[in-house]
């Protein structure tokens, strides 16, 4: 039941894009088709879902303090967390990566839709941000990987909502300064508000 | 046999002659101030704005951040420019990201010994520098082929365009939000202690909307747009 409200939470009132501001860059250059937003959500959720649970492993067995106890009682007052950057951003561009080898053996047809932007993803300040969270909230291994795919679910659905949106803008008439950029940011401010309306929500 | 010793000796004398650029030449002063405004990361390229929001609520944590954001880029870009004819294409987005995460640690590490406060106030938006994609888009797009002292100077300049955009949101963003600027109640210090302070503001959904109309008022005046 906990998980559940987890989760919940981590989609609607603590969502990634209009809470915390994470993958604003993807976000805003993404979502001019639904098509390609929809496959740009799917792989974050995917990329997501794996790297959150993996980094929590990493952090709780080799980067957190006296975590090294594991090898031997001369280990236990190691404390590499200052480590922790390189290691995640190593860990997520590996498992971008990796993910990209298996789809692309695996499912050609998924290949095609997610391919360009798996390696968009690696950069993507959502994933890199939900491990930093992670860490920072002390989430067990199971709250770490419902917390994973509900940000990336999250994200998903804003942008989906967004490029929905922006095809629909494409006909109306709009002062010149406004276009694109500053228009996509005031209708984020208006989606962040409808979005605000979730909070109080618990199950 | 003096003629033949001349001919030799020309193109040398040439290339000794021929004065080197100044450090701060027409060229070079450009690589600092487009970034500010006609070709601002931020609201023409669309570049770093994850962190450029997250931290503006206060002036004093948005300055600090736009200081570790010069920081990083420049050196980053100095240290790219440095390597760039020694590392491969292929492996090259892995050796940015070392760099920059490198950087990106040191700048964490000394703001956890000496700034504290500010250190738990930012929190997880420091490793997200290693993200920004301005410091990346930089390194990609000039420091990978150019000169150090030129990477330098536009590492400067991104960084500045980027400072000076997050500080006038956060300006904004402080004092309709808490009544404030840099902690100092501007609104009672002229005597309008009950001035309404608007909780939108220190929302997410404030910063969205100042920097749209930011965007806005700024591409007007450049007369660019976006199609």
């Amino acid at each position: 039941m906990e998980l559940l409200s987890l989760g919940i939470k981590s989609v609607f009132i603590e969502n990634m894009v209009f809470a915390y501001f994470l993958g604003m860059c993807s976000f805003l250059a993404v979502s001019k088709k639904v098509s390609t937003a929809v496959g740009l959500g799917a792989a974050v959720v995917f990329v997501l879902g794996i790297t959150v649970p993996t980094n929590w492993l990493l952090q709780e067995y080799i980067l957190k303090e006296g975590a090294l106890s594991w090898m031997g009682a001369q280990f236990a007052g190691v404390d590499l967390s200052f480590l922790q950057f390189i290691m995640f951003i190593a860990i997520i561009a590996a498992m971008v990566q990796l993910v990209e080898m298996v789809i692309e053996k695996v499912s050609p047809a998924l290949y095609g839709t997610l391919g360009i932007f798996l390696p968009l993803i690696a950069v993507n300040c959502a994933i890199l941000g939900s491990s930093l969270f992670m860490v920072q909230r002390d989430y067990t291994v199971a709250e770490a990987t419902v917390f994973g795919v509900g940000s990336g679910m999250g994200f998903a659905m804003a942008i989906i909502a967004l490029a929905a949106i922006r095809e629909k803008l494409k006909y109306s008439n709009v002062p010149d300064g406004l276009k694109g950029l500053g228009l996509t940011m005031l209708i984020t401010g208006l989606m962040g508000i409808a979005f605000k309306s979730f909070i109080g929500i618990a199950i | 046999m003096s003629a033949e010793v001349e001919t030799l000796e020309q193109p040398q004398e040439l290339v000794i002659d021929k004065p080197s650029e100044p450090l701060f030449s027409k060229r070079r002063k450009k690589f600092v101030t487009d970034p500010l405004n006609d070709d601002n990361p931020i609201t023409v390229q669309v570049l770093g704005i994850c962190s450029a929001l997250a931290v503006t609520v206060k002036m004093e944590p948005t300055l600090i951040m736009s200081i570790a954001v010069i920081f990083v880029i420049v050196f980053a870009n100095l240290i790219i420019s440095l390597l760039r004819n020694l590392v491969p294409n292929r492996v090259r987005i892995i050796v940015q990201l070392a760099v920059i995460a490198t950087l990106v640690t040191l700048v964490s590490e000394v703001l956890k010994a000496y700034y504290y406060p500010m250190y738990k106030i930012l929190g997880a938006f420091v490793g997200l520098i290693i993200t920004n994609c301005i410091v990346m888009g930089r390194l990609e797009a000039f420091a990978m082929g150019n000169k150090p002292w030129d990477s330098i100077l536009d590492g400067l300049g991104s960084g500045m365009g980027y400072a000076w955009i997050i500080l006038t949101v956060a300006f904004f963003r402080e004092l309709l939000g808490s009544g404030s600027v840099f902690d100092f109640k501007v609104f009672e210090a002229v005597g309008l202690a009950n001035f309404p302070t608007n909780a939108l503001f220190v929302d997410s959904i404030g910063a969205f909307v100042i920097l749209g109309i930011l965007i806005w008022v700024q591409r007007s005046k450049t007369g660019y747009v976006e199609h």
